[in-house]
């Protein structure tokens, strides 16, 4: 299984601020990826280091098998969607495809005009009067009629109403299932996320947290339910992520390598936001303390 | 990327040549009547100066013809002053930063184009233009003033209240005219670029500009003078228009003023009256050899205003013209006149070696930009 | 809303001031020097006698620092308009700000009221203070040349700059609030400011008040000559200068008072001044000049038997309306100011962004 993005100790610092610190990834090839975590978190940075709109500052990076941004060609290999869709407001929808015919030999004329045709978007409308989503959409088409291997798109449903997130993300799947694209696509939504990844990587506070295939990491989290002094009869291998505790009762999500068979402890599923929610609340003193990554290949 | 750029950039060239067009129907017009005139009134007068030595009745008529059309002097002068200021302003600092400002540089700089090639494209197709407008304009504006040029080449001997003089090594003539103001333009430019690179924001990018192109273009003329050596010469001393005494001061001494050259069109550094051994005469030396012209300008009360220039002209009320002979002869025994010069025929060595000045520096911040992309900018 | 402001142009006031500052210093250590030259040369030389070589050589004194600076007399206006007046608006539309600004809890009228009356402080502070170092500094140039109410110089001094800061501002505003894009906001306003200008100086400032008209003996000096025409030999001449006044235009008039045609010139001229004639030729050869007179006398006979039948009348502004000029000028502009100032009001309240 090759890995679409590898990331060793990546961290990008801007002035004192750390905007990613210490991130190790690897991110197979043939999955739609969601990038989650709240605002400030990295995503963007972590984004703009694979497209090689910013350099790390310590550890390395390397995108298809090659660093990014090192020649035009790898350049094409890649389609990105910044945060807020820059376009250029005064050039047409047209100029845009031209734009993207120019600049790319890749270039693939077909699918651009199939896409803007299924849209219904105006050629001859000055890319400034488009709305939120038809926006999204052109940029999305000038990233994917390129034919690249890798999207990576940045919170491109961020301002879209739900009709027009819906339509983009199905857009998105049938594209993926077109042409055999791998996604990193970032948001802070997980129900957008849950509907169509597969993968997962958790940013919160500039570090990575999570990392693993959806099913796996639904399968391997539970959250329970039971008394308070139930705790020390839990199996040790069992890691708690979050806990919430009462007078008499504890809540915990945790995650499990061996089933838990204590009566006295409620054993549920949780779903996604759930999960996502619980590790980004993770207090973190230091790096010692932090808990393991849990990585889980297909 | 060349077809991107042009898209891009399509409609500021259309408003440029627009402008140009304009310029041109009136450069056109007004050229071709002046040049008439020039033909008809002032080409024979200069014939007859050349061959007399001196103005004559054509004074008049050369003075009215470098006079006609003022206003339009100054606009066009003041147009292509300008014009290699505007060009970096509106289309150098905006080039970069516009891109920046407003985030489209994610859009540009993850297609396959590396960002170095994106600049150079774009530096090379919008800086061509700035080069082939101002070009455009420098020729029609020098074509324009060839006439009025011409006059002032010739008129050496022929001083009005203000000295006119406007030869073209005259800063306000030189820079306008000729190849320089490419120059000019290719460096704000380029200058405009760069600011717009550092300072990613459109407004402030276009107001640090004109500065500091106004800077560069003052530390350039400044050295001006000594980007080739001036030729010096020796001349013996002929008494002739511009030469005179004249006082330092209220009290201060006299001093000799040499005559003007007969150099047209020349760029003269100095011009002084010297012995063997480089001294000008003294004050003392002066009031002893000639004191019918020494005295008389200290005029009734013994005062008069310092820097007062006499030409100790034989007139009405001065020193006789048998007096001014003596004098002079007897100065020119000791003393003979160096003259510290450019020669006209190195007008366009200047020219070239400005421009060239000019285009280096452009180089050296396009050298800058591109360094800065690609090191600094992540 | 006064504090926001403030705040966000924060950085832009203090260079401003910053450069004013310098400027200031600057004008005053060269202005000192100049006054002590003056004083100490051209105003030490006794009234009667001829100081035209004191004057000249005062005059020499940092030619290229006068132009320079009086060209940028001529620009500073213009810059205000492009660089505050232009993007006040155009550029909260540009970047989608206007949306955050103009639904806070004040309405957009006074949001825009607001900056453009600091703003428009601002430029008016800044003009009246650039006019009023450069009107000192060249005071001794003005008082030997007498030429302040010519154009050019007319517009460098006073308080007419103010006019025109004002002028500038507002019109890059109308053009940010209309077009909605900075840069080409910028480009319309310097253009069109410079179009105004020019126009109001040449076609309407002469008419501001009726001028005066003077007989003036015709005198041989700058700009007079003869010139071939298509109806023989003509007298050219250029506008006398009458010290610090505005001489607009000036004909040549015979002694019952009707202006001289160009071929009633030629006419008396055949008959006073026929070697003039021959030498200049006639007008319907290009070759123009075929023997000029040697004697420069003979030019000067000529002058003495024209002006004993013709004379100039010249139209002027007498010196004494300088001021009201200034004012009136001020005036116009600052009007134009508010006209444009009050459109964007209305247009900005009464459009839907």
């Amino acid at each position: 299984m090759t890995a679409v993005l590898t990331a060793n100790g990546l961290g990008k610092r801007y002035g004192r601020r750390w905007a990613l610190e210490n991130c190790t990834l690897e991110i197979p090839a043939g999955q739609v990826v969601g990038l989650v975590g709240p605002n400030g978190a990295g995503k963007t940075t972590l984004m703009h280091l694979a497209v090689g709109l910013l350099t790390p500052t310590t550890g390395s990076i390397e995108v298809l098998g090659g660093r990014p941004a090192e020649s035009p060609a790898q350049l094409g290999r890649v389609g990105f969607v910044a945060q807020e869709t820059p376009v250029y407001e005064s050039m047409s929808v047209a100029d845009h495809l031209r734009f993207g015919d120019w600049l790319n030999p890749t270039w693939d004329q077909q699918v651009a005009d199939r896409r803007i045709d299924q849209l219904g978007l105006d050629r001859s409308q000055k890319a400034g009067k488009l709305s939120g989503g038809q926006r999204a959409q052109l940029a999305l088409t000038l990233a994917i009629a390129k034919r690249p291997e890798l999207l990576i798109l940045d919170e491109p449903v961020a301002s879209l109403d739900p009709l027009a997130r819906r339509e983009f993300l199905q857009s998105l799947m049938e594209v993926v299932a077109e042409q055999q694209v791998s996604v990193v696509l970032s948001s802070h939504l997980v129900s957008d996320l849950e509907r169509v990844c597969d993968y997962l990587v958790v940013l919160v506070a500039s570090h990575v947290q999570l990392t693993g295939g959806i099913e796996n990491l639904l399968a391997a989290h539970v959250r329970l339910t039971g008394p308070r002094s139930g705790l020390e009869t839990l199996p040790p291998s069992l890691q708690i992520i979050e806990a919430s505790h009462t007078d008499r009762q504890s809540t915990l999500i945790a995650r499990v390598d061996e089933p838990i068979l204590d009566p006295a402890w409620l054993v549920e599923r949780i779903n996604l936001e759930d999960l996502v929610l619980a590790y980004m609340r993770q207090i973190q003193p230091d790096a010692s303390a932090r808990p393991h990554l849990v990585e889980a290949h297909r | 990327m060349i077809q991107l750029t042009w898209l891009q950039f399509r409609l500021q060239w259309l408003v440029a040549m627009l402008a140009l067009a304009a310029v041109a129907v009136v450069v056109g017009l007004t050229g071709v009547h002046l040049a008439h005139l020039y033909g008809t009134n002032v080409a024979p007068c200069l014939v007859q100066l050349q061959a007399n030595g001196n103005v004559g009745s054509c004074g008049t008529t050369l003075t009215s013809f470098i006079h006609s059309q003022a206003l339009l002097q100054n606009v066009l002068r003041d147009a292509l002053l300008a014009a290699p200021a505007l060009l970096g302003i509106f289309w150098g600092a905006p080039l970069v930063a516009q891109e920046l400002e407003r985030g489209t540089f994610r859009l540009v700089w993850t297609q396959s184009v590396s960002r170095r090639h994106w600049l150079a494209i774009k530096l090379s197709v919008v800086g061509l233009a700035c080069a082939a407008v101002v070009g455009l304009l420098s020729l029609m504006i020098t074509w324009w003033f060839n006439p009025i040029d011409r006059v002032n080449a010739n008129v050496i001997y022929w001083q009005g209240p203000i000295n006119l003089n406007l030869n073209r090594f005259d800063p306000s003539v030189f820079d306008l005219r000729g190849i320089v103001p490419v120059g000019y333009a290719l460096f704000a430019f380029a200058l405009g670029v760069t600011a717009g690179l550092l300072v990613p924001r459109i407004l402030p990018a276009m107001a640090i500009t004109l500065p500091l192109f106004i800077s560069g273009r003052f530390a350039v003329t400044w050295i001006r003078p000594h980007l080739i050596a001036p030729v010096r010469q020796s001349l013996p001393l002929v008494w002739g228009p511009g030469a005179g005494i004249a006082q330092g001061g209220t009290g201060t001494g006299f001093f000799v003023i040499a005559p003007t050259p007969k150099l047209p069109n020349a760029w003269i550094y100095s011009n002084v009256v010297v012995d063997q051994a480089g001294h000008a005469p003294t004050s003392q030396f002066l009031q002893s050899t000639c004191p019918a012209l020494t005295v008389d300008l200290a005029g009734p009360a013994g005062n008069v205003g310092g820097g007062s220039v006499s030409t100790a002209a034989p007139g009405p009320g001065g020193p006789g013209e048998q007096q001014v002979h003596a004098c002079a002869s007897a100065i020119a025994a000791r003393f003979h006149q160096v003259v510290t010069y450019q020669p006209a025929d190195r007008y366009w060595a200047f020219q070239g070696l400005e421009t060239a000045i000019f285009i280096a520096l452009a180089l050296l911040l396009v050298w800058f930009c591109f360094w800065w992309i690609r090191h600094r900018m992540a | 809303m006064i504090r926001l402001t403030l705040v966000q142009f924060r950085l832009q006031a203090i260079i401003v001031a910053g450069i004013l500052v310098l400027a200031a210093i600057l004008f005053a250590i060269s202005g000192q020097h100049l006054y002590h030259l003056y004083n100490t040369t051209v105003a030490a030389c006794p009234a009667g006698s001829d100081c035209s070589a004191a004057k000249d050589a005062f005059l020499n004194n940092h030619v290229i620092l006068r132009q320079l600076l009086g060209l940028l007399l001529l620009l500073a206006p213009a810059l205000l308009g492009i660089f505050w007046g232009a993007p006040l608006v155009a550029r909260e539309y540009e970047s989608g700000t206007f949306r955050l600004a103009w639904t806070q809890s004040i309405s957009r009228g006074r949001w825009l009221l607001t900056r453009v009356a600091l703003l428009g402080l601002a430029s008016v502070i800044v003009a009246a203070a650039l006019s009023l170092l450069f009107t000192w500094w060249s005071g001794p140039f003005v008082r030997i040349t007498a030429d302040r109410f010519n154009p050019g110089n007319f517009d460098e001094r006073g308080v007419v700059a103010i006019g025109y800061a004002l002028f500038a501002f507002a019109l890059g505003l109308t053009f940010g609030v209309v077009i909605r894009r900075t840069l080409p906001a910028m480009a319309l306003t310097l253009a069109s400011f410079l179009a105004v200008r020019l126009a109001f100086t040449f076609l309407l400032r002469p008419h501001l008040m009726a001028p005066h008209q003077a007989s003036m003996p015709l005198q041989s000096g700058e700009g007079l000559g003869f010139s071939p025409s298509a109806s023989g030999i003509t007298f050219s001449l250029g506008t006398p200068n009458i010290d610090n006044a505005w001489a607009i235009s000036s004909k040549v008039v015979d002694s019952a008072g009707h202006t001289a045609s160009n071929s009633a010139l030629h006419a008396f001229m055949v008959n006073a001044c026929p070697a003039i004639v021959s030498a200049v030729g006639s007008g319907q050869s290009t070759q123009g000049v075929n023997h000029a007179p040697a004697d420069p006398t003979v030019f000067h006979d000529c002058i003495l038997k024209l002006a004993q039948n013709y004379h100039l009348v010249v139209s002027y502004q007498p010196a004494s309306r300088y001021w009201t000029f200034q004012w009136t000028e001020m005036g116009i502009y600052a009007g134009l100011s508010l006209l444009l100032a009050g459109f964007c009001y209305w247009w900005v309240r009464r459009r839907i962004a």
